[in-house]
């Protein structure tokens, strides 16, 4: 009797151990995947902290201000206001900054990011709603354009080497690369939109002639208004493709596959095509995965020169009128993002190049 | 008699020992790299650029001074001898407006450079060399700079914080732009700690401030160097935006705030275009300079792309 119980509690303790074992060889094998999350996670916690931070930096009392702008639109005794605006603006300057810290990740864990104190019922939350839509709009179609573009032209520089295309595409580089992305908007403007009146100079769409839906002149009237800002985003962002391809692909072109295949007798259009192009794309969509995460936040500048209605616009101009808990959201927004995006690229780049997984 | 003759000759011995060392270790070396930059054709051409941008920037005030005295009867003149660039909206001389705003630019790029590649090169050499947990926490710290969008929290502080000089608009800028060369710093660190002649140090028990100054420094400071031109040009693209924005309006001759008051004047009118123009085209080339510098840099100073 007394037998059958060790038994029984062996075969437990056994199968627990294999349990254990199973899930121990389960974290070693993925321990890649884990180690990227576990560092993507402090960083989104550190950003927190700092963000947390440069938000006590602001001058004056904001819950004071807005409790009075409430008093003044509501018309509710002063401290009742003042509650109120403490709830809406999730912060309470009488509280030691260990509690406000608490407020403030209780308001991020509930997906409020930040109310505005100068216009009513408009929040980061709402913003990045209506906004994010036209910035990755026109922002990712440039890259995905700037990317192709680069990647065939900087491909072909460095198979031609010493050309005459290399020569043409290293000068474009040397100008696009001297010329900042804003500055270049600003000439588009000038000429374009100013001297020559062929393109609008602010907006996304006509407000007056068309109607926002599925209908053939709203989004001509999109693309019409997106055209200029998408130029000036391809025409800077180009160059640096074109630079960064034609040197991975130099650095194939030095392996020894190359050679072998070469020695082989394969064609120089087959090496190009089917040895050097995919090798040197490898580092190039990592990148490409990174410059998405970037996008998140918008081209602040470029937004602001052409007056297009995106997330950058947007921050550029709540800095200016001085709402700064919807700035801070929008940042907060932004940079989880590009937080996000470089896991993202990182978990998949091993399932691109296996190299990278037996590396880690 | 004979005291005062030996005291002199000590004074002019450690006179001659301290001569002998500037000579040396400070002026040899620099002369060298100067001769090394006008060797490739690329950074010499960079290099004179911005020479004459310095020039400009510490001469042209004296020769070309700036007042800020409106006279709106001459306003929107075309360019003259008297008026290069023509005048602006209020009459001022836009060519004196902008020699006036060089020397602030190139405050700002330098002090941006030298704050960023401070902070950057320590914390890099901190987190390569002693590795373990400093590596780890320098390096998170390093991964928030560099994944929070730098522009939007730029403007921020821009306009939490007063600018009011050169000083503290590149303490701003600079608070972004050391990370990627901290990052850049570390792995050449990493790279060059398991080479042998690191070892030998480390088995001849060296002392940790000789090998760092002695022989890691010599072999970071290409990296250092071109980063250094880098985060210069970084700065002119930062400050610029920021002015620009209309946030930092501490100087009305900086080369952003001048585009930005001709863009608020309305860029329909033919003559604001051109006032904005020639602070453009300086910036192009002031970018144009620093980009050949840093690029006759990095072809002179890091010899695995000779090989290539």
């Amino acid at each position: 009797m007394e037998n059958a119980v060790e038994n029984k509690n062996n075969k437990f303790i056994r199968y627990l151990k294999l349990i254990r074992q199973h899930i121990a060889q389960f974290f070693v094998k993925y321990r890649y995947f884990f180690i990227k999350i576990g560092i993507s996670v402090i960083t989104l916690a550190l950003t927190v902290i700092l963000l947390f931070f440069l938000l006590r930096l602001i001058p004056g009392d904001i819950v004071q201000e807005y409790a009075l702008k409430l008093q003044g639109n509501r018309g509710i005794p002063y401290e009742q206001a003042y509650e109120l605006a403490k709830d809406l603006l999730n912060y309470d300057p009488n509280e030691n900054i260990f509690e406000q810290f608490g407020r403030y990740i209780g308001g991020l864990f509930r997906g409020e990011l930040g109310v505005s104190y100068i216009e009513t019922g408009v929040s980061a939350n709402t913003l990045i709603a209506t906004r994010l839509p036209w910035t990755l709009f026109i922002s990712s179609v440039a890259l995905f354009l700037s990317f192709f573009i680069g990647t065939a032209v900087g491909c072909y520089a460095a198979n031609n080497r010493g050309k005459l295309v290399d020569k043409i595409s290293s000068g474009y580089i040397a100008i696009s690369g001297s010329i900042p992305d804003y500055l270049m908007a600003l000439l588009l403007v000038i000429i374009f939109a100013f001297q020559l009146r062929l393109f609008p100079n602010a907006g996304n769409y006509n407000a007056f002639e068309t109607t926002p839906g599925f209908n053939l002149p709203f989004i001509g009237s999109v693309l019409y208004h997106a055209f200029l800002p998408i130029l000036a985003y391809t025409l800077v962002q180009t160059g640096t493709w074109i630079l960064q391809m034609r040197g991975s692909a130099i650095g194939v072109l030095g392996e020894d596959y190359i050679l072998s295949a070469r020695a082989r007798g394969l064609s120089e259009h087959t090496i190009h095509k089917k040895y050097v192009k995919k090798n040197a794309m490898l580092p190039m969509i990592t990148m490409l995965g990174v410059s998405f995460g970037a996008l998140f936040g918008g081209a602040t500048l470029l937004e602001s020169v052409f007056n297009y209605p995106g997330i950058g616009l947007e921050i550029s101009n709540r800095i200016i009128s001085k709402d700064y808990m919807v700035v801070q959201g929008l940042i907060f927004f932004s940079s989880a993002m590009v937080i996000c995006v470089n896991l993202l690229v990182e978990l998949i780049y091993p399932l691109i190049d296996p190299r990278v997984r037996r590396a880690a | 008699m004979a005291n005062i003759k030996e005291f002199g000759s000590k004074v002019w011995s450690i006179i001659c020992l301290v001569s002998k060392f500037i000579y040396e270790s400070i002026l040899i070396p620099i002369w060298n790299f100067i001769k090394k930059i006008f060797k490739n054709p690329k950074s010499a051409v960079g290099m004179s650029i911005l020479i004459v941008f310095i020039l400009i920037g510490i001469f042209g005030p004296l020769i070309f001074p700036y007042s800020a005295e409106t006279d709106v009867a001459n306003k929107y003149l075309w360019p003259s001898l008297e008026h290069p660039f023509g005048t602006d909206w209020l009459g001022r001389d836009v060519f004196r407006q902008i020699i006036a705003g060089t020397g602030n630019m190139l405050q700002i790029s330098f002090y941006t450079a030298i704050i960023s590649v401070l902070i950057g090169t320590i914390l890099g050499i901190l987190a390569g060399y002693v590795g373990g947990v400093v590596d780890k926490i320098i390096m998170s710290i390093t991964n928030i700079f560099l994944s929070i969008p730098s522009f939007p929290v730029y403007l921020l502080l821009a306009a939490v914080i007063v600018i009011n000089g050169s000083l503290s608009f590149a303490l701003i800028i600079s608070l972004f732009s050391w990370a990627g060369l901290c990052r850049a710093i570390r792995i050449q660190v990493v790279s060059l700690k398991e080479r042998d002649f690191i070892q030998i140090c480390h088995v001849m028990h060296m002392s940790r401030t000789h090998i760092i100054f002695n022989e890691l420094m010599p072999n970071l400071f290409s990296y250092i160097a071109i980063n250094f031109v880098i985060s210069m040009r970084n700065a002119i693209v930062a400050s610029v935006g920021i002015m620009f924005v209309g946030l930092a309006a501490y100087d009305p001759t900086n080369w952003g705030a001048i585009m930005q008051a001709a863009r608020d004047k309305g860029l329909v009118n033919v003559q604001n275009v051109i006032i904005l123009l020639y602070p453009l085209i300086n910036i192009v080339i002031f970018q144009a300079s620093t980009l050949l510098l840093s690029n006759g840099l990095d072809e002179t100073l890091n010899p695995r792309l000779k090989v290539m």
